[in-house]
């Protein structure tokens, strides 16, 4: 109907021999006088090397008929790019600097696109096949109806382009596979996006195909460029919470974005981002992406282990005096140095610093090096601070292990019960239901409506104040306050039952200490250690438990971490001799 | 310490987990193996979040129903309604009968949830499948009848009788169980569930033709005698039963005959009749209860056969484990061994002696027994200790030990019993 894209056409109607044409939803042309619809379709006359973007494509608003339903072209890339946006967003909200979404994470797609060849250079790419064969952003290909000739193309082995540019630079033309893309509207394999069978069907090995967990993974080097005080962990927690979108990212997709068959694989994710894999494909991006040494980490930045170590001593309500111990601890690991913490992707052994994971690992060393943790030393100076808190009242009570206990088991287990039955009731399914074909959509409506019918009729039966909680994000999940007599609060309380003095300093009234290690793996296994409980003591297996909840990691990426530190610390033990180490450590105030 | 450390221990089995390991034999675990180990199940696919939420919710739902906990049972249930939705299309298909199960079960306990309720679930469920159309529908006659609405169950019911009546008849077995064993007694409620089957069923041909097609149809028969001897179709209803128990075709069903041995005393029928009847459970069944009754029968009879053949039925149902303690059955050889004996049947006593003697005496007569009866069932003991007299002598060890006791209440009987077995013991003392 647009008669601007049909007036190039200038032939004469065969009815009535005006030349007046306007193009129907098919992409016909259509005598505006007689309405006779010809056979021709419109072809691409005007091609012009732009080398322009499918976000641009995106903003021309191509309004041709799709397969299956009225919308936009739209390619994959540009779906998570949308749902980049929206994560930029709402990071925005959470309290980051606008600076990340406008420039940092802008400025990592743009390179992506620009490294996986889908845009901003030359000669984007976009169909299957085995080595890159490379067309012309074209954005008629999309209209499959309107360019039979281009699959007639495929058959031969040089590939001749039906557009006006010839193929610049030597990339050859080779034979390539084929890829059966019916055209017909009811094929089995379609999808709303006008590459998504081609994206999922695509196997290039140098290339990192975008995936949902992948924007996470964007989002999250964004933060570390800008030292933001947001780490993986909490990242990943808020994402779980519903703060961040990813999970049915999709349904906030402009309306004209249709999704649906293979786009389903792509962008609809059944299961949540886990840290170990989301820190593998920051790795992995950051070293496709070519990107330079980020900033540096220094002692003032957040993700320095010595603030993080308060952090989480706060939120795991351990005494504030615990922090001189962790420095110190650092300061001897050598973890605090600026060259060990900034993240290096051009670094021969890229490896990025897992900072929570690091710096709760650092206050396990320094539990176990002020209690043991051997079930036994723990409740014997349990034991002693209870005493002397008894008969001292009024003074800065002595830190009691036990007590802490206590109240920090039941709090996580409270923590840990809402936090299943949270993830029991969570609803995966969105609530525009995504199908993979014309033949089942009808079927997949029905089931959905199905759903929701009987979701409702049993929400009447439960309480109607349900407890809604829409939790606003926050980077602590337990919250100690002074002077709450239910849930003691430890922050203030004092190791003097722990330490003793020697000389001009304190040391630990503990001087021994077990390893976590005592030999690590050195082949090619990825894992440097293994965690199996029964081998280790039940405070120890409490506290590993306790703080891989807080961060939502394996107990058993915490223990490496925990093995690793103390490797450091120890490195002469490990050296020389593979038995239990005994050591005296020293503390200077 | 020491408490806290158990607690410690304690919380320990408790906790969940988090990771499973798979143990190999030196010691080593593999937690990340086990994640593969997993796979194999699912072909090879990591099991999806989806997946771990609705099996979760699954075992909460569970749980809140063992607990009686219906309002978080419900809430679960709404969560876990997405599995309808599934991807993986075996759980997919498993869905809607779980569902059902679950949801009937909240929906009937609920305080909140009505009739009005259910029903509305009942249609929706029923709507998913074909399969489940008739299963989910009986199920619904039967909350139904549990509510007293016996128009609305019947509605249901004969809705679909004549729609598809071959698919129903299974399920009517369950309805059926229901009646009886609910409403045994409470005739005017039998009464009007008789009439709801009536009206579904007298006009129903297929039912006749069903119990004639060979099977087991026991319960159908059961009720459609009963029918028809309401009716007061008494040829009908022995036709019925005749065919049921005789027809070859059919398989040798012991039921088949008690039914028309049941039916045929209700008529009053000729002893003669009965006793050709129960002959034939004799054969199936020889340690039916009914053969009791049998025996009586013959001992009345006046053909000797028959009187033979009485002896040989008592004998017959004490071989079995089950009625070694049945006192009746014991009286009754007792009694009916003297008189046996009186008539100057002494063969026919060895003949049935003949091929239990080696294994009645450990079996019933052993010393163990002796004690163990007496201490429990001092009339059982004394018929026993008789019938042992009788056929193993006054020598053997249950009869001696019987005869040692002493109570005061069956003094007289013991002396009795002495007695008898002077005069009748079997047993020659030169064998």
């Amino acid at each position: 109907m647009d008669l601007e894209e049909a007036k190039e056409f200038r032939e004469r109607c065969t009815q009535c021999a005006a030349v007046s044409w306007g193009l129907t939803d098919e992409g016909k042309y259509y005598c505006t006088s007689c309405h006779n619809v010809t056979e021709r379709s419109k072809e691409v006359i005007n091609t012009g090397a732009i080398p322009n973007t499918k976000i641009q494509a995106i903003n021309r608003g191509l309004k041709r008929k799709r397969k299956l339903e009225k919308g936009w072209d739209w390619y994959v890339c540009e779906g998570f790019q949308q749902i980049l946006y929206q994560q930029a967003e709402a990071l925005k909200t959470l309290g980051v600097g606008p600076e990340l979404k406008n420039e940092v994470l802008h400025n990592f797609w743009k390179r992506y696109l620009q490294k996986s060849k889908q845009a901003y250079c030359k000669n984007p790419i976009y169909t299957s096949g085995r080595k890159a064969t490379v067309l012309e952003d074209n954005p008629s290909h999309s209209d499959w109806d309107s360019e039979p000739d281009l699959l007639s193309d495929f058959s031969c082995p040089s590939f001749v382009e039906s557009g006006t540019d010839s193929q610049p630079d030597g990339h050859t033309p080779k034979p390539f596979p084929i890829s059966k893309v019916s055209q017909s509207e009811t094929a089995s394999i379609c999808s709303g996006s006008l590459d998504g069978v081609e994206y999922s069907l695509r196997k290039e090995k140098e290339i990192v195909k975008m995936t949902m967990p992948r924007t996470l993974a964007f989002c999250y080097l964004s933060l570390l460029w800008q030292r933001e005080t947001i780490t993986l962990s909490d990242l990943l927690r808020f994402v779980e919470e519903g703060h961040i979108p990813y999970i049915n990212a999709f349904q906030h997709f402009p309306e004209e974005m249709k999704l649906y068959g293979r786009d389903k694989g792509i962008f609809a994710i059944e299961s949540w981002p886990t840290y170990e894999d989301i820190y593998k494909k920051v790795i992995e991006i950051a070293k496709f992406l070519d990107l330079p040494r980020f900033p540096d980490i220094t002692e003032d930045s957040y993700l320095h282990p010595n603030i993080l170590c308060m952090k989480y001593l706060m939120e795991v309500n351990l005494p504030d005096e615990m922090n001189d111990l962790t420095c110190q601890v650092v300061k001897m690991t050598g973890i605090g140095e600026v060259d060990f913490l900034t993240f290096d992707p051009i670094a021969k052994m890229a490896k990025t610093v897992k900072y929570d994971v690091q710096a709760v690992a650092v206050i396990v060393v320094v539990l176990k090096l002020l209690f043991l943790l051997d079930d036994n030393l723990e409740w014997t100076l349990s034991n002693i601070a209870e005493k002397y808190n008894e008969k001292n009242k009024e003074d800065k009570p002595w830190f009691d292990f036990r007590k802490w206990y206590q109240v920090m088991k039941k709090s996580i287990d409270e923590k840990k019960q809402k936090w299943e039955e949270a993830r029991a009731k969570y609803l995966w399914k969105s609530e525009k239901p995504l199908y993979h074909s014309s033949i089942d959509r009808a079927v997949v409506y029905k089931r959905r409506e199905m759903v929701v019918s009987l979701q409702k009729q049993f929400s009447a039966l439960v309480d109607s104040a349900p407890t809604v909680e829409k939790k606003s994000p926050s980077s602590f999940q337990f919250n100690w306050t002074e002077g709450d007599s239910a849930r003691t609060c430890f922050h203030g309380h004092g190791l003097q039952g722990i330490l003793k003095k020697k000389g001009q300093s304190l040391t630990t009234k503990n001087s021994l200490y077990w390893l976590s290690t005592q030999k690590f793996c050195r082949s090619y296994c990825k894992h440097v250690t293994t965690y199996e409980e029964s081998n280790f003591s039940l405070s120890y297996q409490f506290i590993i438990n306790l703080f891989s909840f807080l961060l939502r990691i394996k107990t058993s990426s915490l223990h490496e971490e925990v093995s690793l530190i103390e490797k450091i610390l120890f490195k002469r033990k490990y050296g020389k001799t593979k038995k239990k180490s005994r050591s005296r450590k020293g503390r200077k105030y | 310490m020491s408490d806290f450390s158990e607690e410690l221990i304690r919380s320990k089995t408790e906790d969940d987990k988090e990771e499973s390991c798979v143990f190999s034999g030196t010691g080593m675990s593999f937690p990340w193996l086990q994640k593969h180990i997993g796979t194999v199940e699912t072909g090879g696919k990591k099991e999806k979040d989806f997946a771990q939420t609705t099996s979760a919710c699954l075992g909460f739902i569970q749980e809140a129903l063992l607990k009686h906990q219906w309002q978080q049972a419900a809430d679960y249930m709404h969560s876990y309604f997405q599995i309808l939705e599934d991807s993986d299309s075996h759980k997919r298909q498993a869905a809607p009968e779980i569902i059902w199960k679950l949801g009937s079960e909240i929906l009937f306990y609920h305080p909140k949830s009505s009739v009005e309720t259910f029903n509305t679930f009942a249609d929706r469920m029923k709507n998913i499948g074909v399969m489940n159309y008739l299963k989910i529908s009986l199920q619904h006659a039967l909350y139904l009848l549990h509510h007293g609405m016996l128009e609305d169950a019947n509605r249901n019911l004969s809705f679909h009788c004549t729609y598809i009546p071959h698919l129903l008849y299974p399920f009517i077995l369950q309805l059926l169980d229901y009646r009886e064993v609910v409403h045994e007694d409470d005739y005017a409620y039998n009464t009007a569930s008789q009439n709801m089957f009536d009206h579904s069923w007298k006009t129903s041909v297929n039912l006749r033709a069903l119990i004639q097609t060979p099977g087991v149809w026991d319960p159908f028969v059961k009720s459609y005698v009963e029918m028809l001897e309401f009716y007061g179709d008494q040829d009908g209803a022995r036709e019925v039963l005749t065919n049921y128990a005789y027809d070859e075709k059919f398989p040798s069903n012991p039921n088949a005959h008690i039914y028309l041995y049941n039916f045929l005393k209700r008529e009053k029928a000729p002893r003669e009749k009965l006793i050709s009847v129960l002959k034939i459970l004799y054969q199936i069944v020889p340690s039916h209860k009914l053969m009791l009754e049998f025996h009586r029968l013959l001992r009345k009879s006046e053909k000797e056969d028959h009187h033979k053949l009485g002896l040989e039925v008592l004998f017959g149902v004490l071989d079995f484990a089950g009625c070694t303690k049945n006192i009746t059955a014991w009286k009754y050889l007792a009694k009916y061994l003297r008189q046996t004996l009186m008539g100057n049947h002494l063969a026919w006593v060895q003949e049935e002696w003949k091929t239990r003697k080696n294994w009645w005496p450990s079996f019933h007569f052993s010393s163990f027994w002796a004690k163990s009866d007496w201490k429990e069932d001092k009339a059982l003991a004394c018929e026993k200790a008789l019938v042992a007299g009788i056929l193993l002598g006054k020598g053997c060890r249950y009869f001696r030990f019987i005869s040692k006791q002493d109570d005061q209440v069956l003094r007289k009987k013991i002396k009795q019993i002495k007695k008898s077995v002077k005069k009748h013991s079997v047993v020659n003392p030169g064998l």
